[in-house]
């Protein structure tokens, strides 16, 4: 028999979900004895062109962690699409846009400005931006096409499994890895982590009374955390109740609220629940107390959807001259 | 947009202010008819992500009417709603959907000239702001 083909690739990431792979420790070894890897561009030297010369189908499952924010990422996940049977979009960007797609939240110009322009780390006294083509001693260079929203990865190609986690957890890979090589995998289409929102598997669920308010949001920067006490009646921001439980509640266990890396619990819209959860909890019956409250959470949407703005509602900031 | 015809989608609750709309249409009092009534059980069953989709599927406005704050058939089901509106609105903002273009409001069941005016008054602002046509985000061709 021959063994099964494994491809991993990168997008618009930081490229902790292929650490997070590395991170299985030794049971790595006994996958990659079972299976045969094709492409990992972040750890082994293959090339695209290799990839190309595959028959198409042929690559038993890809793994593709980051969104989509650049026609080379487009185009090497175009590619991978018609090269596998099964792709899996690994991690949270490459399910929901993650971290990256905060940018979603401004357009490509102040992208610019900000990153080669303003940034006080960069020095760039001719104001270079990045252009799909210039003009080099008499060579035109050109580089990949940046876009100006991110695109999950599902935007762009079929996607089969969703795997969730910023970066998914050593015991989820780990699960996904044997189910790929034994089989046992759900329906297509299902994000491989529990339905249900965190607060079900959280330790410190015991600890929230039936009734509290939160009287003002602090950070958690501000307080010393009681560390077994719920921390929404610390009146920090937790995003637990909005979020997929599976990842085994490792930043509560560390005292920091969860940050919603699992994304939605549930085909909804993993801001709107968290707005819909506040709004239960916090203090304030009159639009001037509410507001008193409200004023703690400077950034909404970038609290709420800091995984998931690209698979938010609202997707992206209005453009404006349409 | 002198053609512009404005789709407004309002969220009202049974027992204050979809009874205050359905006196309103009784005395025949006369509000734009691109307002798109749903009745909900109360304003606290609006759910934000309600209130995301109406925008993201084509609504120029978005209304959520409920009872007085102190009347709410379910007690504080109107407060509630209160502040995830509040918050709701500071968000819809970094999005670059204007804060006008949502309103919440109370209405109770014998206010029907309060719902007419409400209904004018967000008629006008939308008028005002124009078509929101927030394409959001624009789903590229999922090849599979």
């Amino acid at each position: 028999m021959t063994k099964p083909k494994i491809a991993i690739s990168w997008n618009s990431s930081c490229g902790g979900c292929d650490e997070s792979i590395v991170d299985i420790e030794d049971k790595i070894l006994d996958i990659a004895a079972k299976v045969e890897f094709v492409l990992w561009p972040c750890a082994m030297d293959f090339k695209y062109d290799h990839v190309r010369a595959l028959p198409d189908g042929d690559i038993t499952v890809s793994l593709i962690n980051g969104g989509i924010q650049n026609s080379h990422q487009e185009e090497i996940a175009r590619l991978i699409r018609k090269k596998s049977k099964t792709v899996v979009a690994f991690g949270a960007c490459a399910w929901l846009g993650g971290v990256p797609s905060l940018i979603n939240l401004k357009n490509k110009e102040e992208l610019f400005k900000s990153s080669y322009l303003e940034s006080i780390s960069v020095e760039n006294p001719r104001k270079t931006l990045p252009a799909i083509k210039s003009k080099v001693d008499n060579c035109t260079l050109t580089l990949p096409e940046i876009y100006d929203t991110l695109y999950k990865l599902d935007d762009i190609i079929g996607v089969d499994y969703y795997l969730p986690g910023c970066p998914p957890t050593a015991d989820l890979i780990t699960d996904l890895f044997l189910k790929l090589i034994e089989g046992g995998l759900p329906e297509k289409g299902a994000v491989l982590a529990p339905a249900r929102s965190l607060c079900i598997s959280c330790p410190r669920n015991e600890t929230k009374p039936d009734n509290f308010e939160i009287d003002e949001i602090k950070r958690i920067h501000e307080i010393i955390a009681d560390p077994e006490k719920c921390f929404l009646v610390q009146n920090l921001l937790c995003m637990g109740p909005s979020t997929r439980d599976g990842c085994g509640c490792s930043c509560i266990k560390g005292n920091m609220p969860c940050t919603g890396c699992f994304g939605p619990a549930d085909k909804s819209d993993q801001g709107a629940k968290m707005i819909g959860t506040l709004g239960s909890i916090l203090k304030g019956s009159t639009e001037s107390e509410a507001d008193r409250v409200i004023d703690g959470i400077a950034d909404p949407a970038g609290t709420f959807y800091r995984y998931s703005t690209a698979a938010s509602m609202l997707g992206r900031k209005r453009k404006e001259d349409r | 947009m002198a053609d512009f015809k404005p789709k407004i989608v309002a969220f009202l609750c049974n027992w204050c202010s979809y009874e205050g709309a359905d006196k309103a249409g009784g005395q025949k009092l006369n509000y734009y008819a691109g307002i798109k009534i749903i009745r909900v059980m109360c304003s606290g069953r609006v759910d934000p992500y309600f209130v995301l989709k109406a925008f993201r599927e084509g609504a120029d406005g978005v209304m959520v009417l409920g009872c007085h704050p102190g009347d709410c058939h379910y007690r504080k089901g109107n407060i509630s709603a209160l502040k995830r509106m509040r918050l709701l609105e500071k968000m819809i903002v970094q999005f670059g959907v204007e804060r006008e273009r949502f309103m919440l409001d109370w209405i109770s069941a014998g206010e029907s000239e309060k719902f007419q005016k409400t209904a004018e008054k967000m008629t006008s602002r939308i008028l005002n702001l124009g078509p929101l046509k927030l394409e959001g985000y624009v789903k590229r061709k999922a090849a599979q």
